[in-house]
């Protein structure tokens, strides 16, 4: 196989899953039926449909799952809205992993776990959790806010249902924007929520969302008595080669692409906030 | 070291063109100098430096990275690196010499970029002292010293010769084939350069200062409200990239010939607003951040991160260039004074 960084493998989609109006989840093996390569939760991957252009995506599958990538995609602009119009065996390219990851193996061992996530901002936590749940026995308490504009809206909602919120030692908190006649869990916006449930401040706390979700919800965390150290996030910035060469995802000294995406919002602090 | 009368100079590249590709610079029709493959009768220009940098000879405007055969749901890889050929780059000045320290530093730390290392091993640059710096030169504040380039060889050049000092192996052994190079002591070259030492210490950005341009002073500088009025003029064309020895930054695109599509990578530069706007959102809405984002990644971001490196070489193109009259002379000197 071709091991030059910029240039991609070509990876199949095999499965395509409708999640909301606006979100599918693609599964993606290399030519070979394998899995294209192993991963840390949290990383990302770069998926191109030739002709149409190339973007960075992260990757929703956990690193324990050993068939397949999995990617759940908004369909927001140009690459998604020509990933959310094709069909199952269509090839794609794919090159990664790229980025840090969280540090499951590290700073989350043994530590209560609180994610926090908006919309497909769930995207990059299902590895995580999923990750987390794998090995259950290394991490303490799971709590999962997860909140969407609606309940059509919330990505993974089956699985969420079925899987995380059987399981003992995981409380799965939900949570939609407005009122629904067939919602009986509770209605309102996840900063308020996450107040509202008034965690312990010694989780660890995992979040992506949209940037308005994570600012009130950091907000939120702060007045609980949260430490920033202990605070951690997944950005997104424009990227083209994601090996910290082409310049976009430069912030400050740092390289999203590279030295992230995943940062503590004590990292953020010193840092110019151009993201 | 070594000499040559400079009757014999199309002697020398003659023999430096057999087997590689030898560029030197040399006027176009325009009178602009620039970075051109030499054949007989080819003169070597006499200005000071070429419009475009050096830079072009590792990092070329456009490339080919790869190209795709799309058939129905069926994608093919197709090789389309240009293969890389060894090649001289003769009258190299001292600062975009050291600009290829400053692209190794992004292109060859890991994992490196195989198209630039490619070049980089195929390439041997042969370097030229200055003797007339300009009133735009500023390279001295940077540490480099235009009358002892840096290069694989290094030469001197006078009304009558041309000196010649191979640094290493490279250079050793792109020497050892030039039969027409003669034994030369060392006296008129260092007699020429304490004559254009006397020039750079007249130049009027000689002083430029440094001082507090460092990852400790990252948001104090970020934060300055200087930058109102430093970008306020920038019109966003990208001319002081693009001429730039040392702004790297491309993009990757695409671009379908009907049978194929070629993916290729091209400049591009941080002062276009296209460069960080996504579908999600734009995180450098107007023109100032743009502006900000050029000068602090070269004064502040990139030494940070390389021990003290700056991101600028002084060569002055940017501020020959520039249709506003904005530059980094001036960005130093504006933000600086509040370090004095």
């Amino acid at each position: 196989m071709n091991r030059d960084p910029l240039i991609p493998m070509i990876g199949v989609v095999t499965k395509i899953r409708v999640d909301t109006p606006d979100v599918k989840t693609f599964r993606v093996v290399g030519l070979d039926g394998k899995k294209p390569f192993v991963h840390i939760p949290g990383q990302c991957a770069m998926l191109s449909i030739p002709g149409v252009g190339e973007a960075l995506f992260s990757i929703t599958s956990s690193p324990t799952v050993e068939e397949y990538l999995e990617f759940s995609i908004k369909k927001c602009g140009c690459v998604t809205s020509w990933l959310h119009a094709m069909d199952e065996g269509q090839q794609i390219t794919i090159r990664g992993p790229y980025g840090n990851g969280f540090p499951v193996d590290t700073d989350f061992a043994g530590k209560d776990l609180l994610f926090v996530a908006g919309g497909i901002g769930l995207a990059p936590l299902h590895s995580v959790v999923n990750y987390c749940r794998h090995y259950r026995s290394r991490y303490g308490s799971i709590d999962i806010v997860y909140g969407s504009r609606s309940k059509e809206d919330l990505v993974d909602f089956q699985e969420i249902l079925d899987e995380w919120c059987r399981e003992d030692g995981i409380n799965v908190h939900l949570t939609i924007d407005r009122a629904q006649p067939e919602w009986d869990g509770h209605v309102g916006f996840v900063p308020n929520y996450v107040k509202e449930l008034g965690f312990d401040t010694s989780k660890t706390v995992v979040m992506c969302g949209p940037p308005i979700m994570i600012k009130f919800t950091l907000a939120g965390l702060m007045e609980l008595g949260f430490d920033k150290k202990h605070i951690y996030t997944t950005m997104e910035l424009k990227m083209k080669c994601g090996l910290g060469k082409c310049g976009r995802c430069n912030i400050g000294s740092k390289y999203v692409c590279k030295d992230g995406p995943v940062f503590r919002f004590d990292q953020l602090d010193a840092l110019p906030d151009e993201y | 070291m070594k000499k040559l009368p400079l009757s014999k100079i199309d002697e020398l590249f003659k023999a430096l063109s057999a087997g590689q590709k030898l560029y030197i610079p040399a006027d176009d029709a325009a009178g602009q100098a620039k970075f051109t493959v030499w054949q007989e009768g080819l003169a070597l220009s006499q200005k000071l430096n070429t419009v475009r940098s050096a830079k072009d000879l590792f990092f070329p405007q456009v490339e080919n990275l790869v190209g795709f055969k799309v058939t129905g749901k069926q994608i093919e890889l197709i090789e389309s690196r240009d293969p890389a050929e060894p090649f001289v780059l003769f009258g190299v000045r001292a600062c975009d010499a050291r600009s290829f320290d400053i692209l190794d530093k992004v292109f060859l730390a890991e994992p490196a970029d195989t198209y630039y290392k490619a070049r980089r091993e195929n390439g041997v640059v042969v370097t030229m002292a200055c003797t007339r710096p300009a009133e735009t030169c500023f390279c001295t504040v940077f540490g480099i010293d235009p009358t002892e380039p840096a290069g694989d060889v290094s030469c001197w050049m006078d009304g009558e010769s041309l000196y010649w000092q191979a640094n290493t192996e490279k250079g050793e052994k792109l020497t050892a084939g030039l039969s027409m190079l003669e034994d030369s002591g060392e006296e008129a070259v260092r007699a020429q350069q304490e004559k254009t030492r006397e020039i750079l210490g007249k130049l009027p950005l000689k002083d430029l200062n440094l001082k507090g341009f460092d990852g400790e002073h990252m948001m104090e500088l970020f934060q300055s409200p200087k930058w109102a009025s430093l970008s306020e003029s920038c019109l966003g064309c990208g001319t002081c990239t693009f001429v730039c020895p040392t702004c790297q930054c491309y993009d990757i695109e695409e671009f379908n010939t009907g049978s194929e599509v070629k993916r290729f990578r091209c400049w591009d530069s941080c002062m276009y607003s296209d460069f960080t706007k996504m579908s999600a959102g734009q995180p450098r809405p107007t023109q100032l951040e743009r502006f900000r984002q050029r000068f602090m990644h070269k004064l502040v971001y990139f030494p940070t991160n390389n021990d003290g490196m700056y991101g600028c070489v002084g060569c002055g193109r940017c501020l020959q260039k520039c249709p506003i009259s904005m530059n980094i002379a001036k960005v130093i000197k504006t933000l600086g004074e509040d370090k004095k």
